[in-house]
């Protein structure tokens, strides 16, 4: 008995694999419905629906490097603290510290490829007329999931706290003033007040609510830094299982009808 | 004397040595293909007109290229003396003709002639060569110190490969959507009916999944090796600079504050292009064209949806990226960005061409009066609009979505053209606002 063979005939392996290496048609079958991690697949798919100059394989990529953003964010954030007195320095410390350390290229590169596909995958999908029906409310979860996108990449670009960072969040953010009705700047916002007091100013309207101030400062840091660590991926990977189950749910991978 | 901004250094003639290295490998590999396809092309009367092998050109032009690496790899350490450079006239034409509505034409014009040309440029010999014209542009392009100065910079670096991919997955687009077009015209299976066989997905998709997902690591590992994460000085709140500039992606819409006052271009028009998009299965009442690739089959949906993304998203994105410097004036791509240039602002509202310039009398007193050829006008384009449109070239639209998906249709489409509308405005009559009541930041 070789020493592979060994291995797989083992107690623990037997049981962390509930059955033989998927060599044959039956196995191969049966890995795709006992793993957890390949279940999301159907156990066959029509060949073109697959094929690599249909389907660009954009969604994977975004999922992929979703996957990467979560992993090299978390080590970053080993080495991050988001206060005033530290966000720039431990990126400082970061790049001439640690050396070979390339976790914060890779998250950056990562997070503008991620965007990038995300826009290649909506191509495809309007361009082979994917979002028809059935598929109508998919294409709705996948635009949800393109605004999530760009905000988690808009709440990253303030945590390096550099020149760049602060000041392209202050110009973005400065469109939150001008919101109708509730921007301080916006249109309609005058009308809101009572007996000449303004419910709208600069200490609450929509961007105070952003920033968590007047202007981009500690708070804000702390609260682009929470959205960007946990809530918005929170929310990304339930929309993610969500969008993947109704590819399944709504006939599959998309084809000619 | 030591040039503080040269064109052309070692590392920049040794850096383009590699592009020009690359391009023989990609030609000569073509060469051979051309070779082995037996593609042929004749000659002129004038040269005699006999069938000569396409493989002889590309081959010769291949050559051409290995020369010029090796020149680039040769002279590296003259830059002074350097030759291949891009000439100094072609860099003033290009600048005299860089701004913003030359900018916008030519987009605009380029996506018509894809649209018009989508036969001609998909075959693969008008594609190759038009890459090669881009990437050959490129390089010349390089040798100025100030386009290095803004294609460079690490974070925008994604978005010149962002210019190459979609052009790339356009052309993948047309090339199938075309073959399917034909394929429909003469009543033969789609491309993706064909050899569709049902196969198990172990092993082939968990494969192609695995092998993707090693080359995008290895592509995200070599990015990060070799182009360093940006960082710059530590933040201060009261050095601002100039021009200080959104994230990459939100470049577009930046560029629309240009047009649109913030309420608009910053809140209301990226509300709306969400919606809109989200609308998009509910208002397309085209069944065909479903799963596959077809342009035919869904003219108006494909280039509304491409006009959208191609010249009013990804061509904004560029110019606001590239081309947008100091104070947020347009800046040709070989211009130095100079915080002193002068932009000359002579905009006018509609008020003021209505009752100044046409009636000739000052401006009334009262806000509402002031506005009210603007408001009309706003409130026509919305109110009357779509309903000339159900009437006219809408009519069959109209029909099939109903009224209630019509309404939300129109409106958005009306949106849609609000923005090269309002520049086309700006351009010809230097028009500010549509409606201006400054005193409740209420301006169109």
């Amino acid at each position: 008995m070789s020493v592979g063979e060994y291995i797989r005939n083992s107690q623990i392996w037997k049981s962390i694999f509930r059955h033989p290496a998927p060599y044959d048609r039956r196995n191969r079958t049966v890995v795709m419905l006992t793993n957890f991690f390949l279940h999301l697949h159907p156990v066959n798919v029509k060949q073109q629906g697959i094929a690599l100059s249909y389907t660009w394989c954009m969604g994977g990529i975004t999922f992929f490097l979703f996957l990467v953003e979560t992993i090299t964010g978390v080590l970053l954030m080993f080495y991050y603290r988001p206060t005033l007195e530290w966000a720039f320095q431990d990126i400082l410390l970061l790049r001439d510290v640690n050396t070979l350390g390339i976790m914060r290229e890779i998250h950056r590169w990562g997070a503008h490829a991620m965007v990038i596909t995300v826009w290649l995958h909506m191509y495809r999908v309007f361009l082979t007329g994917s979002y028809k029906p059935p598929r109508e409310f998919n294409w709705v979860i996948g635009v949800l999931l393109l605004v999530l996108t760009l905000l988690l990449s808009f709440t990253g670009y303030l945590l390096p706290w550099d020149q760049l960072a602060i000041w392209a969040i202050t110009v973005g953010s400065n469109m939150a003033r001008a919101t109708p009705f509730l921007g301080h700047e916006g249109p309609g916002a005058a009308i809101l007040n009572i007996g000449g007091f303004d419910l709208i100013t600069n200490a609450s309207d929509a961007r105070f609510m952003l920033l968590g101030g007047r202007f981009v400062g500690e708070a804000t840091l702390n609260r682009f830094y929470i959205l960007h660590c946990v809530a918005i991926p929170l929310v990304v990977a339930g929309l993610i299982a969500v969008h993947f189950w109704r590819v399944r749910k709504d006939g599959g991978i998309s084809q000619p009808l | 004397m030591l040039d503080p901004h040269p064109d052309l250094t070692s590392g920049v003639i040794h850096g383009l040595g590699y592009l020009y290295a690359l391009l023989f490998c990609m030609n000569a590999y073509w060469a051979v293909r051309s070779f082995k396809l037996g593609y042929h092309f004749r000659l002129p009367k004038s040269l005699g007109g006999q069938d000569v092998p396409s493989a002889g050109p590309w081959a010769m032009y291949a050559v051409l290229l290995l020369l010029v690496a090796l020149a680039h790899f040769v002279s590296a350490g003259r830059p002074d003396a350097f030759l291949i450079r891009l000439p100094g006239w072609l860099q003033d034409l290009v600048n005299v003709f860089a701004d913003p509505i030359s900018y916008f034409a030519l987009s605009t014009v380029l996506f018509v002639a894809m649209i018009w040309l989508r036969e001609w440029w998909v075959k693969p010999t008008a594609a190759w060569v038009l890459l090669n014209i881009t990437l050959v542009s490129m390089g010349l392009a390089i040798t100025d110190y100030d386009f290095r100065q803004i294609v460079g910079k690490p974070d925008n670096v994604p978005i010149v490969g962002m210019l190459f991919i979609v052009a790339f997955f356009t052309w993948i687009y047309f090339k199938r959507a075309n073959d399917n077009d034909k394929r429909i015209a003469e009543g033969r299976p789609l491309f993706e009916q064909e050899n569709n066989e049902k196969v198990l997905v172990w092993p082939d998709l968990v494969y192609a999944e695995l092998i993707c997902m090693v080359l995008i690591t290895v592509v995200l590992v070599a990015w990060g090796i070799v182009l360093e994460a940006p960082l710059e000085e530590a933040a201060n709140a009261a050095k601002t600079p100039n021009p200080s500039k959104a994230p990459w992606y939100f470049l577009g819409l930046q560029e629309m504050l240009v047009y649109y006052d913030p309420w608009l271009a910053g809140v209301v028009f990226p509300s709306v292009i969400l919606v809109g998009l989200m609308a998009i299965p509910y208002i397309d009442f085209n069944k065909r064209g479903s799963g596959y690739y077809s342009f035919n089959e869904r003219k108006f949906a494909v280039i509304t949806f491409l006009f959208g993304f191609l010249p009013l998203w990804v061509a904004m994105i560029i110019l606001g990226t590239f081309l947008r410097g100091p104070n947020w004036n347009f800046f040709g791509i070989f211009e130095y960005w100079d915080t002193h240039k002068l932009a000359v602002l002579d905009n006018v509202n509609l008020s003021d061409l209505f009752w100044t310039s046409m009636l000739g009398q000052a401006l009334p007193g009262n806000m509402f009066l002031r506005e009210l050829p603007g408001i009309l006008l706003v409130l026509g384009y919305f109110a009357i609009l779509p309903g000339l449109m159900a009437a006219t070239v809408f009519r069959k639209f109209f029909h099939r979505m109903g009224f209630i998906r019509f309404v939300v249709f129109s409106n958005l489409v009306l949106l849609m053209v609000a923005l090269p509308l309002k520049m086309v405005l700006r351009w010809t009559f230097n028009l500010k606002y549509i409606v201006a009541i400054p005193e409740y930041f209420f301006n169109i």
